[in-house]
This record gives C-alpha cells, structure tokens and sequence, in this order.
C-alpha cells in the first residue's frame, strides 16, 4: 500500500516528537535550533508532498493513494486525496514553512511554539485527507487544542479572552456535527466517506415539534453539519470570534488561521453537505446564499471602519469567505470551481496580508492604523510587496483573487441575480477598504517620529514573500493549472449531486398528489 | 456444593481474610508502625488478586443459590477496583505521612470497602446487593473522616453518613417493595416474575425508590449534593479513593440491577436513567464553574461524568453497556492521573487546593503542567485523546437506541463542561505568576500522572484493546 500520505501526514508530528524528547533547556541556542529543526520538519513535509501531487491522476475523480487500516469500534484509519482535497494538502504543506520562518523573531517558549505548529500540521493535513467520518472529527477538533494554545501562550493582551471564546464557539459548533455524525453511522452502517458520498440519507418531510421538515432527515443533518462549518467558516453571523482570535493571535497564529484553518468549513461543505445532503443542500441553498452576500456587504462595511489592521484583515477575510460559501451554494460548476479557487487564493493573499502586517509589527508593535503612514518612504519594497497583495485581495485582474471572484459571481448571477448584484457591491466595498488602509498606511507625509528609523524588508521577510508572490501571480494568470487539477471531482460531485435532487424532486412530485 | 460456592467466592473470601488478618497483626504489633508496611502490602494484595481475576477464564459461575454471580461483566469491574484501589492506597502513602495520618486502620478499611465492592458488582439477589453495599459504605464513612481532628474531615462524615444512610433507607424500602411483589428476593425470579406479569404497580414503585438509593450512590443529580462535600472536606488520599472504586463499583451494580433484574423492562427504567443522565451531565457542568477549591470542581467533574456513563447504560443495550463499561475505565485512569497531582498540591507544607495557585505552572514545572493539561483535555472530551473515544462509545449507543435528545444534552454539556477545564489550563499557561507550589512530586506520583497522560495519547491508536474486554463484559452481563 502506498503511504505516502500517511509520512507527510505524520512528518510534522515526528518533528515535534524530535523536540519534545531531544530538546531541552531554553536558551538561545536552543531556540534556535527549536525554530531550525520546526523548518526543516516542515520543508521536509512539503518535499515529499510534492510527490503527491506528481503521482496523482487528475484525470480520475476517485480517491487516489488511499490508505485504511482497522482502527477502533469498527472505524478505519483511511486516507486519500481527490480533486478537491490535494490542493488543501498541498496548500498546507507549503504554507507551513513560511509559518516557521514568521516565528522567527519569538524568544518566548520558542520550542512549545514550535510543536504546536508542527501538531497543527499534522491535525490540518489530516483534516483533509481523512476518508472515515469519526477519523475526520477526531483531527477537526483536536487542531483546537494547539491553536488554543497558540492564541492563549503567546497572544496579545486580551489573549484569554479569544483563546475561550475560539475554543468553546468553534466546540459548540462541532459537537453538533458529531450527532450527525453518529446519526448517520447509525443510518448507513459505515463511517466510510466515499461510501457515505454514495448512501442516499432520507429526505422525506417529516414533522418535528410541530415544525415540518423539509427535505426530512437530510435537513437536519445538513444543519448540524452546518452548525459546525459555519463557525468555522467563519460565515455571518457566527464570525464573531474570528476578530478577537486574529487579533489577539501572533502573526503565525494568524496566518495559519486565516490561510487555511478557514479552509476547513469550506472543505467541509464540499467534502460532506453537498455529495451526502444533496436534498438538504438544495433545500438550504437560498438561504446559505442570502447569509453569504449579507456577509460580503455588510463584514465588508464593518472593514472599512477599523482601527486595528488585523482586525481589518480578519473582516475582508470574513468576506471572502461569503463569496466561497455563495459559490458553493449557487450549485453549479462555476460556483464550485470559484469557491475551491477562492479558498487556495485566499490561502496565499490572506496569508501574506497577514505577514505583512507581522512585519511592521515586529517593528512598531502596534497595529494600529494611525500609528502609520508614508512607509514608502523608508521601506520602498515593503509597500510593493503589500501593494501587490492589496491589490489582490481586491481582485485585480491577473492575480489569483480575480479568478475566484469571477468564477463565484458568474455562478451566482447564474442562480440568482439579486444574490450577484449585491455580491458585486462587495467588491466595490473590498476596494474601498483595502485601498483606504493602503493610503493611510504607506502613503502620505512620513510625520510620526517613531517611524522615521524604521528598516525595510529583511532578506528572510523577503524570502517568506516571494513564493507568495509568485503563486498569487502564477495562479492569477495561469487559472487551469488548478482547474484541471479540480476539474473531474467537481464534476462527478455536481453529476451525482443533480442526480440526486433530480430523482427526490421527482420522486417527491410523484408523492405528493397521492398525499392530497 | 458448598466447596464449589467457596470457589467462587474466593477473591472476595481471601481479600476479607486479609483484611482481619491484617488487622490483627497490626493490633498485635507495632500498630501505626506497621502502617506503612500494611499499605505496600495491601496494595500488592490487591494487585496480585486484580491479575488473578484478570486471568480467569471466561464463563460465569453462580454461588449461594444464584445470590453471588461471577461472570466477566463482574470481573471486569472487580479488576478495575482492585487496580485502582491498590494504586490509590500507594500514592496516599506519602499524603498520609506528611500530614501525620498514617494508621494502620487505612488499608483495612480499604480492602474491607473494596470487599463490598466486589460484592456489589457481583450482587445476584437483593440480600447480596445490600450486604455489599453496607460493607461497602460503611468502611467510606469511616475513612470519609479519617482526619478526625479536622472539622471538615468530621464533618464530611457525618454528613456522607446522614444522606447515605437516608439513600441505604430508601434503597430498602424499595427492594422491599419488590419483594413484597413478587415473593422472591433473586434476581432471577424477579425477571421471570415480569416476564410473565410484566411491570405492576409495585414493581414500578420498588424499581424507582431503588433507583434513588443508587443515584446516591454513584452521585447522580438530583442525589448529588453530598458529593462536593465530601470530596472537599475528605482528605485527600480518601478523596482519590471515592472518585475510582466506588463510583465504579456504583455503576456496575446500577448496571447489575437495571439488566439482572429489570431486564425486560428496558423502558420502564431506561426513561429514569436518562433523565438522571441528563440532570448530572448538565449540573455537573455548570455548577463546576464558579468552584476555585480544585477538589470541588472535581467532585462537580465527577458528577457530570457518572451523567454520561450513565448515558450508556439508559440506551439498555449491551452496546450500551460496553459503553459504560469503557467510560468508566477510562474515567478511573484520568482520575488517577489528576489525583496524583492534587496530592501534591503544597505550599510551605501545607495542602492548597485553591486552583488559581496554579499561576503559571507550566514555567515551573514544565512537566507535570503538561501532564495536566492533557488529562484535563481529555476530560473535557477533546479528541484525539481518549476522553473523547469514552464520550463516543455512549453518544453512540444512546443514538443507536433512540436517545437522540441525550445524546444532544450530552455534547452540549460538555461543551459548557469544557470551560471550567480549560480554566485549569488557563491557570497554568495564560496566567499571571502566583507564589509557586513548591512540594517535589515523589517519583511514583510523577509516573502515575505521566502514565495517565501518556495513556490518554496513545489510546487513541488502540485503546490499548480495553474495547474487547468490555464488549466481552457487556456480553456476559445481557448474555
């Protein structure tokens, strides 16, 4: 059996294995090796990663490099990439390295750090190549207990604060979901995910406290289902841990959180409501759509009043899921291949918006807004670096941000007008936004004595820049490189998907003059 | 025929005789001299007849006209108490020593509690069950205030014995209403008698006032409210001992009881138990969180956890039980892991339980924070560590039998549950830095809290196989 999944899965692990048990003492020296062994550990883990992506067939919409072993009370350890999950996996992998390298400045508890991250790794890539409904939760939820800790050890001052608040939102969103779960162990006999993607789950209407149910248990599923990624998401109106815990966490922190942490909902939906709720997909999709683009607008509004930079960040972050999550729930291919699209995009543009502002903090420790202005003129390759990545996040025609915001607004214009129209209001917003912190940030009169000594861009800094940069114009320009990869797993999930709500509609047309 | 009873008896006959050997020798020799002896003695007792019954064959065996049943269900637990107990007596050596309680009488009265226990769990008649149980509680309110120039200590044992004498009432009232309904005290007749009438009136009414007696027992809601208490104003050795064996021994015997007995009215007490799950998960939960006495909070911990063991057991199947059999297990272990901690929970020689004095642990003792935050991690019910596989097991057969509304209650418990356990957490990682606690951990505690934590790990690969021992326990309890 081929496991190579399973060695980048558990490359991390074995690196924080490696500095729990061989480091010790906590002084300089062993800091810095902490931080040398957590890159190396991570950059191994994207090269061997690599070889996922060289051996995998993007022409079969199947799971490919599955692993499964007996685990416990009948569950397996099983594991697998398709279309949808590689680009996840190998987002994870490479983003991970830049992660180590924005840590490199902590001298507080520098090898806890580092384990945390490498457990965080493992947790995330496990998330999306588990194939076993129970193995999937038990990875979901345990990336808390590191990013918990992450937040909590070395966050800002109101640390505790968003550490509790991550924790028990994202816990109370999840436990749900694990009713479903076990629910659906119970209905299908399996945990198996490439099974369940195939097992037809009731869709009858039934009557639950005198509330009849559409869709039956399908709905129900797709709610508590639901319950758990939206929180994660984070999608309106659920998002409001997101600017505590981007706020409070360290740079890492955040980019981890918002590159892929955020991913995970989206991942959720296209891995589990849509190819197993198709009935309560359908059923929920106006109103999932309704949510996002209240999202889009009205996050994007809540964007343009803050103070802190993270916090505007985490906003446009909360934004830009909505066009993921309308992308996805305008059930089409556009939609799905725009919100995949959007998601690895928003991996590389939030993560280095992210970085960019861990840069200037390192220098002034402070994040807000007015304590800058007119960087441009000491740190020149600063302001272009985060000019690209504004410009990005806006959407700018020839970046990887574009692609997605197109793709998911044709499906939305495709499945609701209305939906598309206000949509596209947020990009406005998103310009005003972006461009606005640009100006008041880089631009302007260098007046503020604090900032008259400040250093441009380090070689690391730079260094953890580039293949960002590069990736965001390659992805921007070169949109099939992804397209092709995706392409087939999205169209099997969407063919069984219309199949699905094709026969239940008929199915429930057929019924329903014999109940009258 | 009485050689054969004996035969079946002889974990508990050899234990008892123990025990009054034990005593004798002390009595006639160096007395609190000897104490220390006594405890490694005790232990090893126990642990030599824990592996014993461990090694048993499987099958079951009845004694005393069907009054004394050894099956594997019994078995299972009787390991587990007698393991756990051994364990407890050995990390309260050192407890007893520094605060100058080390009598002999401890271990005694322990092997005697553990006798009950043993007793309990293996109950085949009304008579057997309430023998088991006396023995069992009155050796608990001895050691409940075994700090006799404490007033808490005292205190927390007269009331233990006020309410436990009250639950014992109530248990009797019940069984003798059964017993008046039915003509026969047997387990067995019991089952045929509903079997064949099904539940009357007075079975129903014997059945509830027993079902009391026991939630007091196992300290469900609403028959908790001893339980902090105790917990607090025991010492703490005693209160390392009443959160492993007892509430094992508790669950088991409900267990014993609900299918032995009741089997075939697996809805009539199932709805009871449910409700009683229900009430502790959520109690145990939200009243932890205003608790700063660590001990406290351990008791509310306890009382949410009896609430999910007993989730298991409402769904009435043998998956059911499994369930619970394993929750209990796992339960016992990260117990024991948090309790070699608290024992060592000192500043300048005095006992703190107060668990803002934790302030940043994690700077001074790297090690042992670590330990704890996992265990508490893994009470909360954080996967990957086991805590979670236990939660699990009993959400899953409360799904399977139809108690989705149990199964919703129960994760949104924990979710609220998980807040006070991440304070502990907070204390020692987030905090602000307290006046350290200074005692040094002897090695022994240090390995129990690191084992507990290590096994709360790595279970996550197999469980270490505690799921086939429990589904053959489960097995042997519905056979």
């Amino acid at each position: 059996m081929d496991s190579i999944l399973s060695v980048v899965t558990f490359l991390p692990l074995l690196g924080a294995a490696v500095l729990l048990v061989f480091l010790r003492g906590d002084g300089e020296f062993e800091q810095r090796n902490a931080k040398l062994v957590a890159l190396l550990a991570t950059s191994l883990t994207f090269i061997v990663s690599i070889s996922i992506y060289t051996k995998f067939d993007p022409a079969n919409a199947g799971f490919q490099m599955v692993e499964e072993y007996k685990w416990i009370a009948g569950l397996n350890y099983k594991v697998g990439v398709d279309g949808i999950s590689i680009l996840f996996v190998l987002l994870t992998t490479f983003l991970m390295p830049i992660v180590i390298l924005a840590c490199w400045g902590v001298s507080h508890r520098v090898k806890e750090y580092m384990v945390m991250f490498l457990v965080l790794e493992t947790m995330m890539i496990a998330v999306f190549t588990a194939l076993d409904l129970v193995l999937f939760y038990v990875v979901f939820e345990a990336g808390l207990i590191p990013m918990f800790l992450i937040v909590g050890i070395w966050g800002g001052k109101d640390r505790v604060y968003a550490a509790f608040k991550f924790f028990l939102y994202t816990l109370l969103g999840s436990v749900l979901m694990l009713i479903a779960m076990l629910v659906m162990w119970y209905d299908a006999g399996t945990t198996d995910i490439p099974t369940l993607m195939h097992h037809q789950f009731a869709s009858d209407n039934f009557t639950l406290l005198g509330i009849t149910v559409v869709g039956g248990l399908q709905t129900l599923l797709f709610l508590a289902f639901f319950a758990s990624f939206a929180v994660k998401m984070p999608m309106w109106p659920v998002h409001t841990w997101l600017p505590d815990a981007h706020v409070q966490a360290p740079t890492a922190g955040s980019v981890v959180l918002a590159a892929i942490l955020l991913k995970m909902g989206g991942y959720g939906f296209l891995r589990f409501s849509l190819p197993m709720f198709p009935v309560g997909a359908e059923v929920m999709s106006t109103f999932v759509m309704t949510i996002s683009v209240i999202a889009i607008i009205y996050t994007s509004l809540v964007a343009l009043m803050q103070e802190d930079m993270k916090k505007l960040i985490a906003y446009s972050s909360v934004a830009h899921m909505g066009f993921v999550t309308m992308g996805i729930f305008a059930l089409n291919k556009q939609g799905l291949d725009g919100a995949i699209y959007q998601m690895i995009s928003h991996g590389f543009i939030s993560g280095a918006l992210f970085l960019g502002v861990g840069v200037i903090y390192d220098r002034m420790h402070t994040r807000d807004i007015d304590a800058y202005g007119g960087l441009v003129m000491r740190m020149p390759a600063y302001a272009l670096i985060f000019m690209f990545f504004t410009m990005a996040n806006v959407g700018l025609p020839g970046t990887s941000g574009f692609v997605g915001e197109f793709l998911t607004l044709t499906a939305a214009f495709k499945a609701n007008t209305w939906i598309a129209f206000g949509a596209t209001t947020g990009v406005i917003l998103s310009a005003c936004y972006a461009l606005w912190l640009y100006r008041r940030v880089v631009f302007g009169d260098l007046i503020k004595e604090s900032l008259k000594t400040i250093t441009d861009m380090t070689a690391r800094e730079k260094m953890m820049m580039a293949p960002l940069v590069f990736f965001t114009l390659l992805l921007g320009i070169y949109p099939a490189l992804v397209l092709d990869l995706i392409g087939p797993s999205v169209d099997a999930l969407l063919e069984n998907f219309d199949a699905a709500t094709a026969g239940m509609a008929h199915a429930a047309s057929a019924i329903a003059p014999a109940t009258h | 025929m009485i050689s054969n009873d004996l035969n079946t008896v002889l974990p508990e006959l050899l234990l008892a005789i123990y025990a009054m050997g034990a005593l004798m020798f002390a009595v006639y020799t160096g007395k609190d001299r000897v104490a220390s002896m006594l405890i490694w003695i005790t232990a090893l007792v126990m642990f030599a007849l824990g592996g014993w019954i461990a090694a048993q064959p499987a099958g079951a065996h009845m004694a005393f006209g069907g009054a004394f049943v050894d099956d594997g269900f019994s078995r299972f637990a009787k390991v587990l108490m007698l393991w756990a107990s051994g364990l407890v007596l050995l990390l309260s050596q050192d407890y007893l020593t520094r605060n100058d309680m080390l009598k002999f009488e401890f271990p005694i009265l322990i092997s005697l509690a553990v006798v009950g226990m043993m007793m309990m769990v293996s109950a085949g008649d009304l008579m057997s069950l309430y023998m088991g149980l006396e023995l069992q509680s009155l050796a608990l309110y001895v050691i409940a205030s075994f700090r006799r120039d404490s007033l808490r200590s005292t205190e927390a044992g007269l009331k233990y014995f006020v309410l436990g004498a009250l639950s014992s009432g109530m248990l009797l009232y019940g069984a003798s209403f059964i017993y008046g309904t039915t003509g026969t005290t047997k387990f067995a007749g019991i089952t045929s008698v509903i079997a064949t009438d099904g539940m009357g009136l007075g079975l129903l009414f014997g059945m509830v006032f027993m079902t009391v007696g026991m939630a007091f027992k196992i300290s469900a809601a609403p028959f908790h409210m001893w339980t902090p208490d105790v917990y607090e104003g025991s010492p703490t050795p005693v209160t390392a001992f009443f959160a492993s064996a007892p509430k094992m021994a508790a669950a088991g015997l409900i267990a014993r009881v609900m299918h032995d007995a009741f089997g075939q009215a697996t809805a009539d007490w199932g709805q009871i138990i449910a409700m009683l799950s229900m009430l502790s998960m959520f109690l145990g939960a939200v009243a932890a969180i205003g608790q700063t006495n660590i001990k406290r909070m351990m008791a509310y911990s306890s009382i949410g956890h009896m609430g999910f063991a007993l989730m298991g057991l409402a769904s009435g199947t043998q998956e059911g039980v499994q369930a619970m059999l394993i929750y209990m297990a796992i339960y016992v272990v990260m117990n024991l892991g948090v309790f070699a901690f608290i024992l060592n929970m000192e500043k300048d020689g005095r006992a703190v339980t107060d668990i803002r004095s934790l302030g940043m642990y994690s700077k001074t003792s790297p090690g042992r924070a670590m330990a704890l935050a996992i265990l508490m991690f893994s009470l909360a019910g954080i996967p990957p560590l086991v805590g979670f596989f236990g939660k699990l097991f009993v959400l899953q057969a409360a799904i399977n039998a139809g108690y989705s509304w149990l199964a919703i209650g129960g994760v949104i418990a924990s979710v609220i549950g998980a807040f006070y356990y991440l304070r502990i957490i907070y204390y020692m990682y987030f905090g602000s830095e307290t006046d350290a606690l200074d005692a040094k951990m002897p090695g022994l505690h240090y390995i129990v809290l690191a084992a507990s934590a290590a096994i709360m790990v790595f279970g996550a690969i197999n469980l270490f196989g505690l799921e086939g021992f429990a589904a053959a326990a489960a097995e042997a309890l519905l056979k």
